[in-house]
């Protein structure tokens, strides 16, 4: 390891402490007893409490919830179809057209994406709420399901199928049973990805919703605008946990297949020889 | 028949939420301001001929007289740029050092790249507020270490829309850049050095031209979301910072103008359809590379 010089090991240690340190000043604060939030007054966990009793607060996350499942699930199935589509699709009428509606959303702006959503909404005579947040958040991750369910699609081995389907499967029974289960891992970052965005969304929520459903990072964003408060502190605190468990989590249990897919292929050369 | 319920459904849904939406904005940017619900003339109700007669460019005129727009396009342009750079000096070592660190580390360090990106947006953008202000903990170090005596006004300056869009973008620069390296025969090196480079000249002359692809992705994947950018110059930049994306999402709910907030949007759309495609260009030439 003659290039694990100082240079890479300041240059990690300094940029892991800048991408870190504001999250670690958060959760260390959530826990300040003193309303001033900069300055430390003793440990105490009463903005938490405050934050459990905010009944606004609790309304807007299962608002969001709510959302982040319905949006996440549909995006889900349609950005599936839609990988299968490009990579299987063969040649078809529009097919361009129809790639480039898949990957611009990934790089369209926000404000465009909530801006144009809105204006169809009420083009439509559509009642702003649950549903049109639903809707178009369903559009723009689908777009990011398609492009991860594809890339496993791409890689995946086309005889599997085709076996399949000589041995006498039918088409929908060859999807079911040999493909789906290998682009699965593929399907649920897909759906993973999808709620994270969901969940994370304010900028087109805020033009897709009506007066009455109020997400998360809507409220979050009308707190904040007035400065740095001890209760969304600890609301950060909360949600930098959960995602920290659950990617910590994810992690280990790709390593444990990983580990275990290895075993059993080496099992399997040990039978056959 | 069941290739074309697949095939539909998908292409059905996308034309319907979002080109159709386009074409929406596109019409509305080319109608007049009214005083009502909605808060716009229709330019079709008298059927295509009469539409195409109420068409004007009044909108699009007002964007250039007013400076007020071309001000916050151009200074856009110059945060999305500098912020770039940035994000790809701090990036850049930090892909390096992770390609080059033990090959059993790797893993960890690449979770440690992802977990910031999975953590919502607005905290982590909402982290900084504390550090920056000025009775924030920037400035109480700064303070206790000596090295100011008054507190540093950074809050609701430029520097801090630059420092949050480093932040929150740095895993984007990182990860292609260090798919780039990843792959980087580690001989190439050792041979240039062999043949008397030195360790510097030889980083310039071969590991930067053979990660450049990486370096591409990793600015592009930086200066187009930033260009758009609206939650960071609204809660780190002030009032002092104009950016476009907040231009065009105060037009639209302060100022109720739908016609002009359109036109905005049309011409944001046409400033970034070249970075966008040039992008598109560098991950197709990648993918063949690779094939």
């Amino acid at each position: 390891m003659r290039r694990t010089s100082w240079f890479n090991v300041t240059s990690l240690t300094l940029g892991f402490a800048f991408l870190y340190l504001p999250m670690v000043l958060l959760v260390i604060y959530s826990f300040n007893s003193s309303k001033l939030v900069t300055v430390w007054a003793g440990f105490s966990t009463k903005w938490y409490g405050e934050l459990v009793q905010n009944e606004a607060f609790l309304d807007a996350a299962l608002v969001t919830l709510e959302v982040a499942v319905a949006s996440s699930t549909l995006a889900t199935i349609l950005g599936t179809m839609a990988a299968y589509v490009l990579v299987r699709g063969g040649r078809f009428l529009g097919r361009t057209l129809f790639s480039g509606m898949i990957y611009a959303p990934l790089v369209m702006p926000e404000v465009i994406t909530g801006l144009s959503l809105l204006l169809l909404f009420i083009g439509i005579g559509l009642d702003r709420g649950v549903l049109t947040i639903v809707l178009a958040h369903t559009t723009f991750s689908m777009c990011y399901v398609s492009v991860v369910v594809s890339s496993r699609l791409v890689s995946f081995d086309r005889s599997l199928e085709e076996a399949a389907l000589d041995l006498g499967c039918s088409a929908f029974d060859a999807f079911r049973l040999v493909t789906l289960p290998i682009i699965a891992p593929a399907v649920i970052s897909g759906w993973l990805l999808a709620f994270t965005l969901s969940l994370d969304d304010l900028v087109i929520a805020s033009f897709t919703t009506g007066p009455s459903s109020t997400t998360l990072p809507i409220k979050i964003w009308s707190a904040v605008r007035l400065g740095v408060s001890p209760e969304i502190n600890a609301l950060s605190t909360i949600m930098i946990g959960i995602v920290t468990v659950g990617v910590i989590s994810a992690s280990l249990i790709s390593k444990r297949n990983a580990v275990k897919a290895q075993q059993d292929m080496q099992a399997a050369e040990r039978g056959a020889t | 028949m069941r290739r074309f319920f697949l095939i539909a459904v998908p292409y059905g849904w996308l034309l319907a939420l979002f080109l159709v939406p386009f074409f929406i904005v596109f019409k509305i940017s080319l109608s007049d301001l009214a005083l009502s619900i909605p808060p716009y003339t229709p330019t079709m109700k008298d059927g295509f001929g009469q539409m195409i007669k109420a068409f004007d460019f009044e909108n699009f005129v007002f964007l250039t007289t007013d400076d007020l727009y071309w001000k916050a396009y151009l200074s856009s342009l110059k945060i999305a740029l500098i912020s770039t750079a940035l994000a790809l000096l701090v990036g850049y070592p930090m892909a390096y050092g992770m390609a080059r660190a033990p090959e059993e580390w790797r893993p960890t360090l690449m979770m440690l790249v992802i977990l910031p990106f999975w953590t919502s947006f607005l905290i982590r953008v909402y982290a900084w507020v504390g550090i920056l202000s000025n009775e924030g903990f920037l400035n109480q170090f700064l303070l206790w270490t000596g090295l100011i005596s008054t507190p540093l006004t950074i809050m609701n300056t430029t520097t801090a829309v630059y420092i949050g869009i480093v932040y929150t973008y740095l895993p984007f620069m990182i990860l292609p850049i260090y798919a780039a390296l990843d792959r980087l025969d580690e001989s190439l090196i050792e041979a240039a050095e062999d043949l008397g480079c030195s360790r510097i000249k030889a980083f310039w002359l071969v590991t930067i031209p053979l990660s450049r692809n990486g370096i591409i992705a990793g600015c592009f994947l930086v200066f187009i979301p930033a260009l758009g950018e609206f939650v960071i110059p609204s809660l780190l930049g002030g009032s002092g910072t104009l950016m476009i994306g907040k231009v065009l999402f105060e037009e639209f709910f302060n100022n109720r103008d739908w016609p002009v907030a359109s036109a905005v949007a049309v011409i944001l759309l046409l400033i970034l359809i070249v970075p966008i495609i040039l992008f598109q260009r560098n991950q197709q030439r990648q993918a063949e590379a690779e094939t």
